[in-house]
């Protein structure tokens, strides 16, 4: 227990000090477009494919339960909000987690084991500031972006599930899905995947810039990067939905 | 011992690491120019003795002096000052492994000073030269062979043009004529620039030639200093054993 307490003490400290020092200058920002393309372009396939069959499976499902109850119109409104509202925000968090969380903890890692952190410290460079800050920050900024990636590839894959069952036109389903979808639903869910990426970003960041087991070190910043970021996330994501909810009182169903 | 005509002043430093002691009350000073090679068996604290003086690791007791700077004593923004007096070449040269050689070299001088792109190119051309990769400045780190990211590293360890160059076994791992050009490179670096190296190196023969005075370490403990002669009639039979050439 104590061991968690500390741990959970240490992440926090490596969080606060990613605030502090993304707010105060010089401001990388040279490294934080690089690494927000490297996490935000390069898992875009990754996104859009998942949410694609996610959508597509989705539909699968909803549809006969939905159809028994007469109910075959609501189908499009279901799988909106339920993307939009949850299953977009939290799968693209358990992915990136899974992606980024894991890339970010092997690189740091491995930059720690061969002295590449040593190496840049000793050329009077804040390693801190040039490698932990421009991972956090981009891991923040890109999660929102891939998480509307992951909503609209799921729509369409709902879509495309539905057309073959029913052949509902593109403009229906669309004007249907966002029928009962209001701004509140879309924007709080969409702006809680920052908090996410936050997460990510900062534990896996922490695993792999603070290791001192060498080689060994990279596979346990890795699998543990991914391991507790996930479980952070749903954690975290109970916390947020409440909060939604408090803040929106209008967005609970 | 004088603190204020030396490069480099160590003043009963102990470092441990848990319940290892690595470092144990070790006092030394290196003159302004002058090559120290540090000798010991492993694990003698002898890598730790370069990475506290570059501030990498902090000393439990105990003073470290960079010229007139007492770095035990400075913030992140002075040490940052002090570090820039000194380059450090890495036992496997630690250059970042996503950036080409060029931009290995290119990354401290456009951070760290006023220069243009124009004479970067031109002070990064310059290094590479002088350590034989001027055709290599496009390739990555891991496209390089051994010795050619010895060289490499060396070249980002001098990029800055520092007066204190610290070098973590730069011949280990390389075959005796490799191991010999970067011999010749230290060399050269001290007599054109007057530059102060401190070598930590299990090379004699290298060391032999490179070295003005020689520290021996053995289990944490500095056990003999002094110029080579002086090495060879010590009391201590582990520092006679280390200079030997046998």
């Amino acid at each position: 227990m104590s061991t968690l307490i500390e741990f959970a003490g240490k992440v926090s400290l490596f969080g606060f000090r990613v605030i502090i020092d993304g707010l105060r200058p010089p401001f990388e920002g040279a490294q934080i477009l690089r690494q927000t393309a490297e996490i935000g372009c390069k898992s875009l396939p990754l996104v859009i494919a998942a949410g694609f069959a996610l959508g597509t499976v989705m539909t699968l499902h909803t549809r006969s339960t939905l159809v028994t109850f007469g109910a075959a119109a609501m189908i499009p409104t279901v799988q909106a909000l339920a993307f939009f509202v949850e299953i977009g925000p939290l799968v693209a968090g358990l992915l990136m987690a899974g992606r980024v969380g894991s890339g970010i903890g092997a690189v740091l890692a491995n930059m720690r084991a061969t002295e590449q952190i040593d190496g840049i410290e000793s050329l009077s460079i804040d390693s801190f500031k040039f490698l932990v800050v421009p991972r956090v920050v981009a891991a923040v900024v890109a999660l929102p972006l891939l998480t509307l990636f992951m909503d609209f590839a799921g729509l369409l894959g709902g879509f495309l599930s539905e057309f073959t069952s029913s052949k509902i036109s593109f403009a229906l389903y669309i004007r249907r899905a966002f029928e009962n979808l209001e701004l509140a639903n879309f924007v709080a869910p969409t702006a809680k995947t920052a908090v996410f990426g936050f997460i990510i970003g900062t534990v896996s960041a922490y695993f792999g810039y603070t290791t001192n087991r060498g080689s060994e070190g990279v596979g346990y910043a890795a699998t543990s990067s991914v391991v507790v970021s996930s479980l952070l996330i749903i954690l975290a994501d109970v916390f947020l939905v409440k909060f939604i909810f408090f803040v929106f009182p209008e967005t609970a169903l | 011992m004088s603190t204020e005509a030396g490069a480099v002043t160590f003043q009963h430093v102990f470092k441990a690491f848990g319940p290892k002691q690595v470092l144990r009350d070790v006092s030394f000073q290196v003159q302004p120019g002058e090559t120290l090679c540090i000798l010991g068996r492993s694990g003698t604290g002898k890598s730790v003795t370069l990475k506290l003086l570059m501030a990498l690791l902090k000393p439990d007791q105990g003073s470290i002096r960079v010229e007139q700077d007492d770095i035990t004593r400075l913030n992140e923004k002075g040490l940052s000052k002090v570090r820039r007096k000194m380059g450090f070449l890495f036992q496997d040269a630690a250059l970042f492994d996503s950036l080409t050689l060029y931009e290995n070299l290119a990354l401290p001088l456009r951070r760290l000073t006023e220069k243009t792109e124009e004479e970067i190119n031109f002070a990064i051309d310059k290094v590479l030269g002088n350590v034989g990769l001027g055709g290599d400045k496009e390739k990555m780190p891991a496209a390089l062979s051994g010795g050619m990211r010895k060289r490499a590293g060396l070249a980002r360890a001098l990029v800055l043009e520092p007066r204190i160059l610290l070098a973590d076994e730069p011949s280990s791992g390389l075959d005796r004529i490799t191991a010999s050009e970067i011999d010749e490179l230290l060399l050269r670096q001290k007599a054109e620039y007057g530059t102060t190296i401190l070598v930590v190196t299990h090379d004699i023969h290298g060391a032999r030639r490179v070295g003005d005075r020689f520290a021996v370490f053995d289990k944490g403990d500095l056990v003999a200093f002094g110029e080579v002669g002086e090495i060879e009639r010590s009391e201590n039979e582990t520092a006679r054993k280390l200079v030997s050439e046998e």
